[in-house]
C-alpha cells in the first residue's frame, strides 16, 4: 500500500518547477513534505491529485497508474482554505462526500461524526464564512476525510491552527494512517513536522534533497558534533587535540571532533578535571538538516 | 461514479444555492409583478362602461343593448341632476340630446347613431401601443433573464476557482460533469422563471378581458419565445462558464465577460430600435443572438411565415453546439490555471489535465 511519485517533471511557461521528482509515501505512516515557499510542494501535490498533468513522470498507487476511479478514493485539502463561503458546513461536506461516491445518508452520518470529532459539532448549520479561520480549516479537514479516503494528501493542514487544534487534527490524521492509508502533508513549520511525522521528504528548487524515515535521516545527517557540560568553566577544551570549538558558555561547550580524535580520551580528561554532567553527540534538529540539504 | 450522476449532484447543489439567493428571488418576484402590471393594468385603467341617466324607456333599452350602464330616472331634470352631481357620466334628454360635464361621451353618441358597417382588410394588425409594448417586454425579459442567469453561471465558476474548491471537485469528478451540471441547473431555473412570467402574462391578459384576437397573436409568439429562449440560453451558457473560469477572481469577471454581455445587450437594443424596420427585423430574426426576441416579435406582428421559426431555431441550435464546444474547451483549459486572468487563446490551447 504505497503511493509512488516517479521521475515527475513540470514546467510553467518555460520555468521548470519540478525536476525529476521521485519519492514514496508509505501506507500507515504520516509523511511530512517540507520545503521553502515556491520549492514545488503544491505543484507536486496537485500532480498527485491529477489536478495538474506532469510533463513527464508518473504517479502510481498500489503499483498501478492512477485512474479517475482510484483518485475518487483520495482525500485532498488544497492550499488555500477553499470551500464554498456561503454554504453551510454540513451541506458542503456532505456534498463533497457524495461527489466522492457516498450515498447521501452515509455522507450525512460520517459528516456529523467528523464534525463532532473536530470540535465543530455545533457549527454544522453555520455558513462557512461565519467561522473563524481555524474552524474553517477544521471544516476543510472534514471535507478531505468525509469519504474515508484510501490516500490522504493535505497542503499545509496545520498552518494557522492553535496548538489544541493541531492535536485534534493530528489525531484524526493518525487514525486514517492507522487504517493503513498513506498520509502526505506539506508544511513549512519544521518544528511541527519534526514532532508529527514518521517519514520526511525535503524538496528545494524543484528537486528532492532528502527522503526517508525521521530517525535514519537524522542519523545520516549527524555531524561529528558533541556537547559537554562540566562542573566548572569548560574553556580548557579548546586546547585538546582534534577539537574545533563552536560554542562556549561557561561550563557548557559545543564542539566538533576530528575523525582521528578519540571521544573517550576526551571524556577521561574531562573527568580528571572535575564532575561531568553531560557528554554526547548532538543530534541535528530538522531545521539544521533542512538548512544543510537545501544548500 | 458516472459523469451523469456527478452532473446531477452538481446541478442539485446549484439549484439549492440559487433558491436561497435573495437576488434570484427578488428578480423573480419583480418580473412576475411586471408581467401582471403590464397586462392587467392597461385594461383596468381604460375603465368600464359609462353610466347614463335616461328617462325615455326606448332610449334606455337601446343604450343598455350597447353595453352601457343605464340609470332610469323620472324626467330630464332628474337626469341632468345626476350628471351634475357626478352619479352619472352622461344623460340623454329629449331631442334627443346628450349631456355630459367636460368630455364628449363617445360611447353614448356611438350607441345612439347609425354607423356604416366596417370591413377590416388586415384584421391581424396590432394596436400601435401593443406593437411597441410586446416586443419591448419580450426583449426586456430575454435580456435580463439571460444576463442575470448567465452572470450567475460565471460567478459560480469564479467562486469555485477563487476558493480552490475546484481542485477538490476536479480531483473527484470529470470537468465536463461540473460544466454540464451548472449549465443544466441554470437553464432549468431560467426556463422556469421565464415560463412563469409567460403564464402569468397570458392569464393576466385573459382575466383582464383582452380580446380574442390579441390572445390569438400573443400565444404563438410567447410559445415560440420559450423555445427560442431555452436554446438561446444554452447557446451562451457554456461561454458564460468559460468566462467565469478565465476571470479567476470576482473582481476580474466584469471585464472578462464584456464580450458576452455585448452579445446579449446589442440584440436587445437592435430589436427595440429597429422594431418597425421589416428588412432589419427579418435579418435579426435569423441571427442566433437576436433571434430569441426578433422572431417571436415578427410572429406577433403576423410578419413571419410558418416555416421561418423552425429554420431560425435550427440555425440557433447549430450555433449552440459550436459555442458549447468552444465554451467547454475554454472552461477546462482555464479552470485550473491559478495565476490571475487567463486569455482566451491560452485557455483554448491548454490541454485539460484529465
Amino acid at each position: 500500500m504505497s503511493l509512488n511519485v516517479d521521475g515527475v517533471s513540470r514546467s510553467f511557461d518555460g520555468r521548470q518547477v519540478l525536476k525529476d521528482v521521485s519519492f514514496k509515501v508509505a501506507g500507515g505512516r504520516l509523511t511530512g513534505f517540507v520545503g521553502a515557499n515556491g520549492a514545488g510542494k503544491t505543484t507536486t501535490m496537485r500532480i498527485i491529485l491529477g489536478v495538474l498533468a506532469p510533463d513527464s513522470g508518473t504517479v502510481t498507487w498500489q503499483d498501478a497508474p492512477l485512474t479517475r476511479d482510484g483518485r475518487q478514493r483520495f482525500g485532498y485539502m488544497p492550499e488555500e482554505r477553499g470551500l464554498y463561503p456561503k454554504m453551510s458546513v454540513t451541506d458542503q461536506v456532505v456534498y463533497l462526500g457524495q461527489l466522492h461516491g457516498m450515498s447521501r445518508p452515509a455522507a450525512l452520518k460520517r459528516t456529523a461524526e467528523l464534525l463532532e470529532r473536530l470540535g465543530l459539532g455545533e457549527r454544522g448549520g453555520d455558513k462557512l464564512e461565519k467561522l473563524s479561520l481555524g474552524n474553517q480549516q477544521r471544516a476543510q479537514v472534514a471535507a478531505a476525510m468525509v469519504h474515508d479516503p484510501d490516500v490522504l494528501v493535505l497542503d499545509e493542514p496545520f498552518s494557522g491552527l492553535d496548538p489544541l487544534a493541531v492535536e485534534t487534527v493530528l489525531e484524526v490524521l493518525r487514525e486514517r494512517a492507522a487504517a493503513g492509508a498513506p498520509v502526505l502533508f506539506s508544511s513549512h513549520q519544521l518544528d511541527l513536522v519534526e514532532r508529527l511525522c514518521d517519514d520526511l521528504v525535503i524538496i528545494a528548487d524543484g528537486t528532492i534533497r532528502a527522503a526517508g524515515d525521521r530517525a535514519s535521516l537524522r542519523a545520516s545527517h549527524s555531524l561529528p558534533r558533541y556537547r559537554l557540560l562540566v562542573g566548572s568553566d569548560a574553556g580548557w577544551i579548546r586546547d585538546q587535540p582534534g577539537v574545533t570549538l563552536l560554542e562556549l558558555d561557561g561550563p557548557e561547550a559545543i564542539f566538533e571532533l576530528s575523525a582521528a580524535a578519540d571521544d573517550q580520551e576526551l571524556l577521561r580528561s574531562a573527568l580528571a578535571r572535575g564532575p561531568v554532567h553531560a557528554f554526547g553527540p548532538v543530534v541535528p534538529s530538522l531545521t539544521e538538516i533542512f538548512r544543510e540539504v537545501i544548500r | 461514479m458516472s459523469t451523469y450522476a456527478a452532473a446531477k449532484l452538481v446541478a442539485a447543489r446549484e439549484i439549492k444555492v440559487k433558491l436561497r439567493d435573495k437576488t434570484f428571488l427578488f428578480s423573480t418576484v419583480f418580473f412576475l409583478l411586471f408581467a401582471v402590471a403590464s397586462t392587467v393594468l392597461p385594461a383596468l385603467l381604460s375603465g368600464g362602461a359609462s353610466t347614463v341617466a335616461v328617462a325615455d324607456a326606448a332610449t334606455a333599452a337601446r343604450l343598455s343593448d350597447a353595453g352601457l350602464e343605464v340609470r332610469a330616472v323620472a324626467d330630464d331634470a332628474a337626469a341632468e341632476k345626476l350628471v351634475r352631481d357626478g352619479s352619472a357620466d352622461a344623460a340623454v334628454v329629449a331631442g334627443p340630446a346628450v349631456l355630459a360635464m367636460e368630455d364628449s361621451p363617445d360611447d353614448v353618441v356611438r350607441a345612439l347613431s347609425d354607423s356604416p358597417p366596417v370591413r377590416l382588410l388586415d384584421p391581424d394588425a396590432v394596436d400601435p401601443f401593443l406593437a411597441f409594448a410586446v416586443p419591448f417586454a419580450l426583449a426586456f425579459v430575454f435580456f435580463f433573464t439571460s444576463l442575470l442567469f448567465g452572470l450567475s453561471i460565471a460567478q459560480s465558476v469564479t467562486e469555485e476557482k477563487q476558493t480552490r474548491v475546484v481542485e477538490i471537485l476536479v480531483s473527484s469528478v470529470p470537468t465536463r460533469a461540473l460544466l454540464a451540471g451548472k449549465v443544466a441547473a441554470l437553464t432549468l431555473l431560467s426556463f422556469i422563471q421565464v415560463g412563469l412570467i409567460a403564464i402569468v402574462a397570458l392569464t393576466g391578459a385573459r382575466l383582464a378581458g383582452a380580446d380574442r384576437g390579441l390572445l390569438h397573436l400573443l400565444q404563438p409568439a410567447i410559445g415560440w419565445f420559450l423555445a427560442f429562449f431555452v436554446i438561446g440560453f444554452i447557446m451562451l451558457a457554456a461561454i458564460w462558464a468559460g468566462v467565469g473560469a478565465l476571470a479567476g477572481r470576482q473582481e476580474d469577471l466584469n471585464g472578462v465577460s464584456q464580450p458576452v454581455q455585448m452579445a446579449v445587450m446589442l440584440p436587445f437594443f437592435a430589436v427595440i430600435f429597429l422594431g418597425d424596420n421589416d428588412a432589419a427585423m427579418r435579418v435579426l430574426s435569423y441571427i442566433p443572438f437576436s433571434a430569441p426576441v426578433a422572431m417571436p416579435v415578427r410572429l406577433f406582428n403576423g410578419d413571419a411565415a410558418a416555416w421561418e421559426p423552425p429554420l431560425a431555431l435550427l440555425i440557433m441550435a447549430v450555433t449552440a453546439l459550436l459555442l458549447l464546444v468552444v465554451g467547454s474547451r475554454v472552461y477546462a483549459g482555464s479552470l485550473l490555471r491559478t495565476n490571475g486572468k487567463t486569455s482566451w487563446a491560452v485557455a483554448w490551447r491548454t490541454k485539460a489535465s484529465i
